[in-house]
């Protein structure tokens, strides 16, 4: 699967997390960038890019990530 | 919605929540308001959010309290301010097995361990006995599952000293509790578990990372089950669960296949499950629920599919049997009009997606569960949770046999020359008396359940019920009914508060089954007769319209009050004066 790819699945299980329709989100978006981002949020998001791409978030991997480029790195390994 | 039957889409009831309740607040539903605070024992969030979706799904609009984290032991036996002015509707208690703080090793005697068990039993009764004696109102707690992990092996669930074997006899002291307190329901989360899987649903991630004591995919299920319960005791269980026969009761098509040809029964494995089908529908009834069928066949097919030798259900079991060649919608209308029931408390089986379409194209609110294969069937109608049992009153168990002698009153009146004669004939035989403990249940199920002849939609608890019985500053009257056919049971609830010389009605219903009967009379004479004992001149009524109470507009009116008063959103109050009240003596001999 491409990165363009990946972004682009990517931005619609954002859209539906967050109930925002105009969300898209680049490899350096953080947390901070989007509305409503909170740890528990948080957690919903994980489990929704999870089912998109058929991949797990170890514990390791959940702690480890740090802006959404590093999630797109981690889903092109995986998928 | 899809998503909210069973098989529950959990992942976009989880994905998609934010877009699902916008669009269940924004349909034309209405609402019933309650406020729910849900004490955890690990994070609750995601619980509340989902919680959340399954009530507004089932019309209950909710405000939330949640404890916060951990905090629910505290939080019952202290209390707070921000908890006791919240003074919540229901309590829900989410706790699980990491909750409990000590557990018997290898070195504990067996005195040591009961000494434990009952510890911790005291230490959750003694918060649940806080509760009720606090709130006053249901308290749901979640039962224990069991952890993924054995020390003992095969004997943790055996031996005095396994973790397994502790938590399952604190478990039944748990059930002998709600055995003993009314308002006390357990959530059967063991059985979730073992239903989801318990590797998964403890998948320790979710402990770990977020203290959530089951895994995210599995808080939708754990919602719907609570949102079961909840909707339950507000009245809003399904009543009737109509059947389509061929391909759904029995295998094959009877018309076609003759009473010979269809497969129910012990001799090949698809009439065996079609038996066992056959058999959980009829053991429905023994919960209250109503039977019908609703087919395209000839009737006397449908009649003979029924009387199959092998099949556990007979006609006799239905209270209506529709096999005809009309259309499905048509028919599941006229089976509510005959039952005189709200056609969206029907849910209606069939094999076929087209019938199913048409009923949910239709827009009556009728559940329609998906019927996809046969060895699904029994799984699909139980886990749906539409007839979710929380009181299991006499009534509920004797209503098939009054809903058939209603029938029997049907045809009686077509022969009687006229309608007064036909009351005559009923030999009707009323007792309206103040609220009676051993009705307590019965009459706040009855706030729950009228929706059409109800003035005020006034939904209590049965702690409700008990404090205005307990105030002097109620009059609370329940009526029953009986006639040559049976026993209506409890069928009519007034209740008026005094304020110096006037009654104000905060509670008028009767149930529809014993509609034009002169019940309505009977009540107010009688509470006339109180009222005046007590001194009082006014009778105040109020009726405030909701989408179901019509039929009672004009009630106050026929009863001979005067309109006082009329508001921009059809409330209207109503006065009787007592000085000149004549008595209304329909035909029914009272007894006060």
């Amino acid at each position: 699967m491409s990165r363009d790819e990946i972004f682009t699945r990517l931005n619609e299980v954002f859209q539906d997390v967050f109930g925002d329709d105009d969300i898209t989100v680049t490899d350096e978006t953080t947390a901070a960038d989007v509305e409503g981002w909170d740890s528990l949020r948080h957690i919903t998001l994980l489990a929704a890019v999870e089912d998109e791409f058929d991949i797990e978030f170890s514990m390791g991997q959940t702690v480890k990530m740090k802006n959404v480029g590093e999630m797109v790195d981690y889903i092109e390994e995986e998928a | 919605m899809d998503c909210f039957n069973y098989p529950l889409d959990s992942k976009m009831l989880l994905r998609k929540k934010i877009r699902i309740k916008k669009e269940l607040l924004d349909s034309n539903m209405s609402f019933i308001e309650k406020r729910i605070a849900v004490l955890g024992g690990s994070t609750t969030n995601e619980i509340v959010d989902q919680l959340e979706l399954f009530l507004l799904n089932y019309g209950i609009k909710p405000t939330f309290y949640q404890s916060e984290y951990a905090q629910y032991w505290q939080d019952a036996m202290f209390g707070n301010e921000e908890l006791d002015s919240f003074k919540p509707d229901i309590v829900y208690v989410h706790t699980n097995w990491r909750n409990i703080t000590e557990f018997p090793t290898t070195s504990s005697t067996k005195e040591e361990a009961d000494v434990m068990l009952k510890n911790t039993y005291n230490h959750f009764a003694m918060m649940w006995d806080k509760l009720s004696e606090r709130f006053q109102c249901p308290i749901i707690q979640d039962n224990f599952d069991r952890p993924a992990w054995r020390l003992l092996g095969n004997s943790d669930v055996s031996d005095y000293r396994g973790r397994t074997n502790f938590i399952s006899r604190l478990n039944q002291k748990l059930y002998q509790y709600a055995d003993e307190h009314k308002a006390f329901f357990v959530n059967d989360v063991d059985f979730l578990a073992a239903s989801y899987g318990l590797d998964a649903w403890s998948n320790p991630l979710y402990w770990h990372m977020y203290k959530y004591s089951l895994c995210l995919d599995a808080i939708p299920s754990l919602a719907k089950s609570v949102a079961d319960i909840i909707k339950s005791i507000y009245g809003k269980n399904k009543k009737v669960l109509v059947c389509d026969l061929d391909n759904t009761l029995w295998g094959g098509i009877v018309g076609d296949d003759g009473v010979e040809g269809i497969q129910v029964g012990p001799e090949v494995p698809m009439g065996q499950v079609y038996s066992e089908f056959q058999q959980y529908v009829k053991d429905l009834k023994t919960i209250g629920v109503l039977l019908a069928v609703n087919s395209k066949n000839d009737e006397e097919h449908a009649v003979a599919g029924l009387n199959h030798p092998d099949g556990p259900l007979k006609p006799d079991d239905f209270v209506s049997i529709k096999a005809n060649w009309e259309n499905k919608d048509r028919n599941m209308q006229t089976i509510a009009a005959e039952l005189n029931l709200g056609i969206d408390s029907f849910v209606f089986i069939d094999d076929n997606p087209t019938e199913r379409e048409i009923i949910k194209q239709a827009g009556f609110g009728v559940a329609v569960p998906t019927m996809d294969k046969v060895e699904n069937y029994l799984k699909t109608v139980d886990r749906n949770g539409f007839f979710e049992v929380t009181s299991l009153s006499l009534d509920d168990l004797s209503r098939v046999e009054m809903y058939k002698a209603n029938a029997k009153r049907v045809q009686f009146q077509e022969n009687a020359r006229s309608y007064e004669d036909f009351l005559k004939s009923l030999n009707m035989k009323a007792t309206i008396r103040e609220f009676e403990p051993i009705y307590m249940q019965r009459i706040a199920q009855l706030t729950n359940k009228s929706n059409q002849f109800n003035l005020t939609t006034l939904r209590c608890s049965e702690s409700d019920i008990k404090n205005m019985q307990a105030s002097d500053d109620y009059i609370c009257l329940y009526g029953k009914l009986e006639d040559k056919f049976g026993d209506n049971g409890v069928v009519s609830v007034v209740a008026g508060q005094i304020e110096n010389i006037e009654l104000h009605m905060r509670l008028w219903l009767m149930s529809c089954r014993v509609l034009k009967r002169g019940m309505e009379d009977a009540m107010l004479d009688t509470l006339v007769q109180v009222a005046k004992f007590h001194k009082l001149e006014t009778i105040i009524g109020y009726y405030y319209p909701t989408p179901k109470n019509n039929m009672v507009k004009e009630f106050y009116k026929k009863m001979g009050f005067e309109l006082i008063s009329e508001d921009e959103n059809g409330n209207t109050a109503w006065k009787l004066d007592l000085g000149t009240y004549e008595p209304k003596n329909p035909a029914i001999e009272t007894n006060r």
